[in-house]
């Protein structure tokens, strides 16, 4: 009962922060019964991979469009409250492993062995060590990231947040929540934000 | 069309040694990678294999009722192959249902030659000494649009359905990355690693995208078709497995498919 009541507002809310018309609704009702219907499970992706949270549907329902800007406040704040912090305090770990975990794009695919550990592929989206030619350019350069805004403890907890969850600083950001879904460890955190913080790390050079 | 196929095989192992050649080339542009394998093979692209394979099996009697697929609709009358993929997928009366070419196919399968839907549907997707009737077909049948220009129809209220709905998949964000088709394809001139991504929301991406499948992929050594495209895309995507004919599937085909209008059709097309 107290999942339909917050179902049912979240169709309200939609209804009326968007602008969704009623047809609108209905064609998103039937995409999600045809995808229901559509998809197999395939070793670890299994098809409840189609229900959304609440960040996904609401992020989805705006399209090619931008998010009002007190929609992305609200679920800004919303983000940032389910970040998580290391049990020691210390945000940095190993920028060496952090490059691994940069490098590999494993993880999540159907094709992926669960038990192994997930990379986060951070070059598919961002240009990070200048020695690493091949890398995407869907999210902004971070080389010289912390050579350019300073190594100290705001940052890093900036870039902590920022991988635990992207969404608390920018809200319906591509980027994926990597500590919100458990895609990487703590410890694997702090090696990619040892990554970009260290200023031994090839990021800074 | 004897010295075509000839000069296709010979085109394949050229590609072939090439490919094998070219693993450290990587990081050169993978346009002008194509570029160079283009030269290698002169007018020919080994596609053309698959092509004449599929047109073997559209017209050998096959399956309990010993028929061909020549008198398959594909939405232009019985028969009619040429220009028939420019304008999939679309409503089909007999049907009451939008379906892509896959989907029809599958359907002219069990009417017409009495095959089960099962036996019809099972595994599209060719691999390593692996043929499929499916990829040939689709060749055959994609080759006959060459050059002529893609007119998805609306007009049906089926065919908006399907769009809209495929529109809603295609933001569709979910799984453990939060991702959608469109985390990937919905900006301008971005790119994944060395990989440009189309904008499949911009009628000149989506137009340069769709009419370029199915192709020769070098580095693989088979016809691809669009809906593997779709599938390798939803691994990425981290999400499960879409069966092709899937009604799901074939409104997001022709979400891409309707954005691709007004441009000629020009594939089986050869990739890195
Ligand atoms: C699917 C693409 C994608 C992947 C993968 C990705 N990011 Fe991002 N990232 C983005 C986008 C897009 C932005 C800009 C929007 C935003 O701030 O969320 C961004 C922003 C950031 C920022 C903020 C930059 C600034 O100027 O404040 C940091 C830091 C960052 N990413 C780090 C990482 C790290 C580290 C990884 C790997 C663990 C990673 N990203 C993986 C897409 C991605
Ligand atoms: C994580 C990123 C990602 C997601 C999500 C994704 N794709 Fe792709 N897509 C790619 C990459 C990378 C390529 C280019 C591959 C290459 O060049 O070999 C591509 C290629 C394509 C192409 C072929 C473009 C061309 O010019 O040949 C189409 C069409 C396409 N994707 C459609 C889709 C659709 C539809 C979805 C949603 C089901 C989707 N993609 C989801 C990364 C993605």
């Amino acid at each position: 009962m107290k999942t339909k009541l917050i179902a049912l507002s979240a169709t309200a809310l939609l209804a009326a922060g968007c602008a969704t018309t009623p047809s609108d609704d209905e064609y998103y009702t039937k995409a999600v019964a045809l995808m229901k219907a559509g998809f197999k499970d395939r070793g670890q992706a299994k098809v409840d991979r189609i229900d959304q949270d609440s960040l996904q549907k609401l992020c989805s329902s705006y399209g090619s469009n931008p998010v009002p800007p007190d929609v992305a406040e609200r679920l800004q704040k919303e983000q940032l409250a389910t970040i998580k912090y290391p049990a020691d305090g210390k945000y940095l770990g190993d920028w060496k492993s952090g490059e691994k975990i940069a490098q590999s794009g494993r993880g999540g695919q159907y094709n992926d062995d669960p038990k192994q550990p997930s990379g986060a592929n951070c070059y598919a989206c961002h240009q990070l060590a200048k020695e690493e030619v091949s890398y995407g350019t869907i999210g902004p350069s971070l080389y010289h990231f912390a050579k350019l805004r300073g190594y100290g403890p705001d940052i890093q907890k900036y870039a902590w947040n920022k991988v635990y969850n992207s969404h608390a600083f920018a809200a319906c950001s591509s980027m994926p929540r990597f500590g919100y879904r458990g895609i990487l460890t703590e410890q694997q955190i702090k090696d990619v934000v040892a990554l970009l913080m260290d200023p031994n790390s090839p990021v800074n050079k | 069309m004897n010295r075509t196929l000839g000069g296709a095989a010979r085109a394949a192992c050229a590609v072939m040694a090439l490919s094998a050649a070219g693993a450290f080339a990587q990081q050169r542009s993978a346009v002008e990678e194509i570029e160079r394998y283009r030269q290698a093979l002169g007018d020919g692209n080994p596609a053309e294999l698959w092509e004449a394979r599929g047109e073997g099996i559209w017209k050998k009697a096959a399956g309990p009722k010993n028929a061909s697929l020549e008198k398959c609709d594909l939405g232009l009358g019985p028969g009619v192959v040429k220009g028939a993929y420019a304008q999939l997928p679309r409503y089909f009366a007999d049907v009451d249902k939008v379906m892509d070419l896959e989907t029809r196919l599958v359907h002219c399968r069990v009417t017409l030659q009495g095959i089960s839907p099962e036996e019809a549907k099972k595994s599209p997707f060719g691999g390593p000494g692996r043929k499929t009737d499916n990829d040939a077909l689709v060749a055959f049948i994609t080759a006959e649009s060459r050059g002529i220009a893609m007119a998805v129809p609306m007009s049906h209220p089926k065919e908006v359905e399907a769009f809209e709905v495929g529109k809603k998949i295609f933001f569709h964000r979910g799984g453990p990355y939060d991702f959608a088709c469109s985390t990937c394809h919905a900006v301008d001139n971005v790119r994944i690693r060395l990989q440009d991504l189309p904008n499949l929301t911009k009628q000149a991406d989506a137009q340069k995208a769709y009419t370029a499948w199915p192709a020769y992929r070098v580095s693989q050594g088979e016809v691809r078709t669009f809906q593997w495209r779709l599938e390798d895309c939803f691994r990425q995507q981290r999400f499960p497995h879409l069966d092709f004919t899937s009604d799901a599937s074939i409104a997001l085909t022709m979400f891409l498919a309707r954005n691709a209008n007004g441009a000629p059709f020009n594939a089986p097309s050869i990739k890195r």
